[in-house]
């Protein structure tokens, strides 16, 4: 049903939405269509020039073994850190969600983070975890570790996988916090009465109804995962030890910045964009369908 | 048994809460330590668990100087204001354009309306991310470089603002506008009288989520600002540090990071109530 409209001015909407139309045109079509023109080019060595070479730089990417490389960590890096981002959340938001003293107080430790920039959580992990000055990587050397994320692959990765997670706990703690509460206490209830153990209501009851919440953040930290950890990446580890760490959206941003290859940085971005599009459309096909909606 | 249960049923969430708690606050808790400590004790792997003497000190030479031995940078100030500025223009700014276009595509009728609305929406299919470069040529070509227009105004491109505020446009009852009209209000006193006050609930939402999104931007600002004068302050404190050496400033680079918090902290527990509801009420 379309409601009749309120006003009948005829220029008047025009002029209502130029500001967000003039800022889409400029800054969205534009170079959303010059990334699709550059991702067919090839500049000169001293880009003066380019010339249209058509499909050569996605095929150049997908005979690339480091850009293979760097397809599959983005993959690993996502699982690791949706998964260990929802997971802690989910349990902090259902310890917070009891009615235990002070629940209030921690609910607003676990919120604000949100606050806080994944470079800026970067340094604060960085400052822990430095080998010879943090006060971590100093215990982990006094128990006999050798610790040096900036030499050691695994440990590299394991740092931006604890830090990213970390960042996006509050965020996911939110959402959870929300399902939680939106459950109607009758039925938890019900089930006690019923005979039914913690557990058993937590995962036959709860879980299944927390899982429209569930779903969406499973997208939400796949993209997180895979955009926002830039900003740990490159206060952290530059893409290293090697290219430990050169996740997609990393390795796309080297090669436009650093190699100044456009045509290959803007053919990354096009293959990125059809991946997002693939996950999505994956999650909503086959993980959706065994989401509750209330 | 069912004591014993009852027990343990108030014992472990409280544990998990702790833990919880714990695993947030240590990062932070050290970046105070760090910020409260000389250096040198600090360089040579000496700093103690617990708050040195040097906390104020500290914090005043990273808002007036920031730079040390080992570390050049602009004074945190200057950054600070920057990154206020970008995050106070994208908020407003976002916030003004969207609720612009909500108004009309909710209360007016008028031709290719819905070829406008959805040349809107695309944008959330491709974040900035995605065309880095592109849009850093283009900001070039407009001559945005190392300027505040060039900071802020790709950030405001997205639809999300528009979806809110249609949403919540929606809900308005007509008859209430109707009756404006009636006494003789125009469309633009009744979007400054009527329809941003009912709204105000997502208005605040929508402000605490873009500042937060405006403040903590990484990858624009980093190509977009060349000269240190521009630098926001997430951007500054990374480039202060370089590589996480033992010989650096540790103390100014941990007091910046203080600082680099403080702001978007403050917000987000002052007006904790509404980002929650925003966050969760318009992104599903």
């Amino acid at each position: 049903m379309k409601a009749a409209p309120v006003f009948r001015n005829r220029l008047l909407p025009y002029l209502l939405i130029l500001p967000q139309l003039a800022l889409t045109g400029v800054f969205f079509f534009w170079p959303a269509a010059m990334a699709l023109y550059q991702s067919m080019l090839k500049a000169d060595p001293f880009g003066l020039r380019s010339r249209f070479v058509g499909l050569a730089n996605f095929i150049r990417l997908f005979h690339d073994p480091y850009y293979l490389g760097s397809v599959r960590l983005s993959f690993v890096f996502a699982v690791l850190i949706s998964v260990t981002a929802m997971a802690i959340a989910l349990l902090l938001a259902v310890a917070a969600n009891k009615h235990v003293r002070g629940a209030k107080v921690f609910r607003t430790i676990f919120v604000w983070p949100y606050a806080v920039a994944p470079a800026v959580s970067a340094i604060l992990w960085a400052f822990l975890f430095q080998p010879e000055i943090g006060v971590v990587g100093r215990a982990l050397k006094g128990v006999g570790v050798t610790w040096n994320p900036y030499l050691n692959s695994l440990q590299a990765q394991f740092l931006v996988i604890l830090i990213a997670a970390w960042k996006q706990l509050s965020y996911n703690f939110i959402f959870f916090l929300a399902g939680l509460q939106s459950i109607p206490q009758s039925l938890v209830e019900a089930a006690a009465v019923d005979g039914a153990s913690p557990r058993h209501t937590f995962w036959r009851i709860v879980f299944p109804l927390l899982s429209p919440t569930t779903f969406f953040l499973t997208i939400m930290n796949v993209n997180y995962s895979f955009f926002e950890t830039f900003g740990v990446i490159d206060a952290l580890t530059q893409g290293g030890p090697g290219k430990a760490t050169e996740t997609l959206v990393y390795r796309a941003y080297v090669d436009g910045r650093v190699n100044l290859n456009i045509g290959l940085s803007a053919a990354q971005s096009v293959v990125l964009l059809a991946i997002v599009v693939l996950i999505t459309a994956f999650q909503f096909k086959y993980v959706e369908r065994r989401v509750h909606y209330a | 048994m069912r004591k014993f249960r009852k027990l343990t049923g108030q014992f472990f969430p409280y544990v998990i809460l702790v833990l919880g708690a714990a695993l947030i606050l240590f990062p932070v808790y050290l970046a105070f330590v760090g910020a409260s400590w000389d250096s040198a004790t600090i360089g040579r792997g000496l700093m103690p668990l617990s708050p040195g003497p040097h906390f104020l000190t500290n914090m005043w030479r990273a808002w007036t100087v920031a730079s040390g031995e080992r570390v050049l940078s602009i004074p945190v100030r200057q950054m600070f204001l920057n990154s206020l500025i970008v995050a106070l223009v994208v908020a407003v700014g976002k916030i003004l354009a969207s609720s612009l276009t909500a108004y009309a595509v909710v209360f007016f009728q008028f031709p290719f309306k819905n070829l406008f609305f959805w040349s809107i929406l695309i944008t959330l299919m491709l974040p900035l991310e995605m065309r880095i470069f592109p849009s850093y040529r283009v900001a070039t070509n407009l001559n945005l470089l190392n300027s505040y227009a060039g900071l802020t105004l790709p950030l405001m491109v997205s639809a999300t603002g528009t979806l809110v505020l249609r949403g919540a446009f929606r809900s308005i009852p007509r008859e209430m506008l109707d009756a404006a009209q009636v006494d003789g209000a125009g469309p633009l006193r009744c979007f400054w009288q009527i329809v941003l006050p009912v709204v105000r609930p997502n208005l605040a939402a929508l402000f605490v989520i873009l500042f937060i999104y405006g403040w903590n931007q990484y990858m624009w600002p980093l190509l977009i600002t060349t000269k240190p004068a521009m630098q926001t302050i997430v951007i500054g404190i990374v480039r202060m540090l370089g590589i996480a050496e033992a010989l650096v400033d540790w103390d100014l680079v941990m007091a910046t990071a203080v600082w680099a918090m403080t702001l978007p902290v403050v917000i987000v527990l002052v007006m904790q109530r509404w980002l929650i509801k925003g966050l969760t009420e318009t992104e599903k």
